[in-house]
């Protein structure tokens, strides 16, 4: 049950790979398709902030759960440059690469709960939990 | 992936046939704009009923398709989204705001061709 699932991060087409996994995990949990594809986008969006911003990194997928039943924990790892100010990076709108913003404070929307670890220079770890509903 | 486009009429009709890439993205936005110039389309239906997911970079790329063939005249619709797909979008913080959508490849059809037979 708690086997984790990694995929490297590089290019778009991992980006895609990385969803599609998320949602088949969610799928196999017993995720409604709202909830599985909830996590699916939330993935989307981490794992595109990896190659645009850290260009390589990782994620992870793993089904978890207690008594209150199934849950999916994702982390995406990276050791880019990491993000001098989270506050700034969590409020809507706020983009550093000229894209819409809505990547992180969308991706805390989507999920139920929401970490995230930054270093300068070492790098960025977000970690999310979705519950089955 | 390519998107396959069909012209029908004074329309192009675009199939998403599965999940696209970024680049696929970018590679169908190039495609639909060069397309509508050739074609001298009025109307462009793009039918993501097969797009697992619309996340905030295959949003953007769809309304920019959207706005760059308004530059050149004719009207983009944006046909099938899933309702999981909305669901998340929203959740997301994407409006597709500007972009006109219908249900499904004969709404926006339907759209189309009232639009331009008024007109004509």
């Amino acid at each position: 049950m708690n086997q984790t699932i990694r995929v490297p991060i590089h290019t778009d087409k991992d980006i895609v790979a990385a969803r599609q996994k998320g949602r088949t995990l969610a799928l196999s949990l017993g995720f409604s398709e709202i909830d599985s594809t909830l996590v699916a986008t939330a993935i989307s969006e981490l794992a595109r902030n990896i190659v645009t911003y850290a260009k390589r990194g990782e994620i992870q997928i793993q089904a978890n759960g207690n008594s209150k039943g199934p849950c999916i924990v994702v982390i995406a790892k990276d050791k880019g440059s990491g993000i001098s100010d989270i506050k700034l990076a969590l409020q809507d709108g706020f983009s550093t690469s000229g894209s819409l913003g809505l990547g992180l404070p969308g991706v805390k929307r989507l999920v139920d709960e929401f970490e995230i670890v930054s270093n300068i220079g070492k790098g960025t770890i977000v970690k999310f939990k979705k519950w089955k509903a | 992936m390519e998107v396959p486009v069909l012209k029908q009429g004074p329309f192009l009709i675009a199939t998403v046939q599965a999940a696209l890439t970024d680049e696929d993205l970018h590679h169908l936005r190039r495609a639909m704009v060069e397309r509508v110039v050739i074609s001298r389309s009025l109307g462009v239906i793009i039918d993501v009923t097969a797009m697992d997911i619309m996340d905030s970079f295959a949003s953007r790329t769809l309304r920019e398709i959207a706005q760059m063939i308004r530059l050149r005249g004719a009207e983009t619709i944006i046909v099938g989204i899933q309702p999981e797909v909305a669901f998340a979008m929203v959740q997301l913080g994407i409006t597709l705001e500007g972009v006109v959508t219908a249900l499904d490849l004969e709404e926006g059809l339907h759209y189309l061709n009232q639009k331009f037979e008024s007109s004509a």
